[in-house]
């Protein structure tokens, strides 16, 4: 029995590569609506979480308040908030039995954004955090000769460590992409609407499909690699142009 | 030169989110509603009918019975298609269903290991239970307060087993749906009681195959209600009970029943008119 077994894991594997090369080869109409809804609902959370996560993460590093450890911990400890709890608070927010009930907002991509908002903010506000402390320790005799003010010295910091910090952002996209439970619970999977990759990966093992769902996990890590491979050529040529 | 970046990226941020709520101005109901109905594929071959008729687009949120029926009380769904008489009612007299409606039927199986080491198969759902538990043979439980899963538990009943004496590591509460329930059958050989229509579109089966099947207490109605608007006012009524009407009508039944997976139908239409 055991020996027989990695010759099907192979076989399966073999089949699963197949049919990924497959779907992409036949550019599904279906499928591409998928992987573009994955991307678009998950860089406009990465986007949101560094707008409200890299400031918060700076101010942490140079700030003087306080309460201040208090709150580095909190953050690098909501980093591992597990993405069911975030998609249920958000649920129960977003319900129509919920205080943003009105605005009727539950199992659609908004939601989704919102959802994976939140479970990115913290990690992209933490690691910013470890960046700009980094930095604060290099330059802080030197931005406080030219009497820069706390904020006003994490302000230059975060554009001055903006090639680093896309370490941070990367971080928050691959975590918002790879993550299924709180897509799954507000946007509840609707074929066409909120489906993304990670819950068809989800749904079509639920149906024993699972050469078709590792199928879609190879096509889903092929699309974020992808990405990182863009970021990481676009800030090689932006170091240089502009670094 | 900061507040430039951020100004752009908080710019960036709201597009993207126009951009996706601009999805959202169809018209639409949500339907909460089971794994079987959509796992075996029905609404895929149901709903495109609906919508080239009515302009509707039916949204459908796949649940276990229990959790859809929740999602209805809170509010968050127009119509629920579910298969729990009981719970179906329970929720229209506690008025947050205007009116409970049969639409189709399908049955339930005993799906188990091909040897069937416990001798369960055969006609009779309540003997084939007895013996499993007389040979304490591995069972699968959705345990998720499903249809399928307070269904179970009526059988146990009826069969004259008292689960809470009788539970023990052969009997494995898994808290899921039917499809990931099969996959752990399949996995672990062991028996379980399914929907024959997401069995007949499940992929993985291993050594598994039908044991119990044709006893007519194996039957499980489907039930459509609107969700009370006078409990939820956004719900869209109007909509909603056009779907209803649809599902029911004559046109719809046949929809239903046209449905096949290797010629075989899934779903028995049976709706009142």
């Amino acid at each position: 029995m055991s020996m027989h077994k990695p010759n099907i894991l192979m076989t399966e594997f073999k089949d699963s590569f197949l049919t990924a090369w497959q779907l992409l080869a036949a550019s599904d109409a279906r499928l591409s609506g998928i992987v573009l809804l994955s991307l678009r609902v998950s860089l406009a959370a990465t986007v949101i979480a560094c707008v409200a996560g890299m400031p918060i993460g700076a101010l942490l590093a140079v700030g003087r308040f306080p309460g201040r450890r208090v709150l580095i911990v909190l953050f690098n400890g909501l980093m591992g908030l597990p993405p069911v709890v975030v998609g249920l608070l958000v649920y129960l927010l977003l319900s129509r039995a919920g205080p943003l009930g009105g605005y009727g907002l539950l199992f659609s991509p908004t939601a989704m954004v919102i959802a994976q908002a939140v479970l990115v903010t913290p990690i992209v506000a933490a690691l910013t955090r470890q960046v700009i402390a980094d930095e604060w320790s290099e330059y802080r005799e030197q931005l406080r000769s030219l009497g820069a003010s706390r904020t006003r010295a994490a302000a230059t910091l975060l554009w001055d460590g903006r090639f680093s910090l896309s370490t941070a952002a990367l971080a928050g996209f691959g975590r918002a992409i790879a993550e299924v439970g709180a897509v799954m619970i507000v946007g509840g999977n609707i074929d066409g609407v909120t489906r993304v990759m990670t819950t068809t990966i989800a749904l079509e093992t639920s149906k024993g499909d699972l050469p078709l769902a590792l199928a879609l996990g190879f096509i889903l890590i092929v699309v974020v690699l992808a990405i990182n491979a863009v970021a990481y050529a676009v800030r090689g040529w932006a170091e240089r142009r502009w670094g | 030169m900061i507040t430039r970046r951020l100004f752009c990226s908080a710019l960036a941020a709201c597009g993207l989110l126009a951009a996706t709520a601009s999805l959202a101005q169809e018209r639409f109901i949500t339907v909460s509603s089971t794994t079987s109905t959509e796992q075996s594929g029905l609404f895929g071959h149901l709903l495109p009918v609906f919508e080239k008729s009515s302009g509707i687009k039916v949204r459908v949120v796949a649940l276990g019975t229990g959790q859809a029926l929740d999602m209805a009380r809170r509010g968050d769904a127009d119509v629920v298609f579910v298969h729990d008489k009981a719970a179906e009612e329970k929720f229209v007299a506690e008025g947050f269903g205007v009116k409970r409606q049969e639409v189709m039927y399908n049955d339930f199986i005993v799906i188990g290991p091909k040897a069937d080491p416990a001798k369960a198969a055969g006609k009779d759902i309540l003997e084939g239970l007895r013996r499993i538990e007389a040979a304490k043979a591995p069972f699968v439980s959705r345990g998720d307060k499903s249809g399928t899963h307070a269904a179970e538990l009526r059988y146990w009943k009826a069969a004259g087993v008292d689960l809470d004496k009788a539970k023990g590591p052969w009997y494995r509460d898994t808290g899921s749906g039917m499809g990931p329930a099969l996959n752990t059958a399949a996995s672990m050989n062991a028996y379980i009681l399914a929907d024959r229509g997401t069995w007949l579109s499940f992929k993985n089966r291993g050594d598994l195959g039908i044991i119990v099947e044709g006893d007519t207490k194996l039957f499980n109605q489907y039930g459509v209600i609107l969700v009370n608007p006078a409990k939820h006012p956004h719900v869209k009524q109007a909509d909603g009970q056009k779907f209803i009407d649809w599902v029911v009508s004559a046109e719809g039944q046949k929809a239903i029943a046209d449905y096949k997976i290797g010629g075989e139908q899934l779903f028995f239409p049976n709706a009142r008119r």
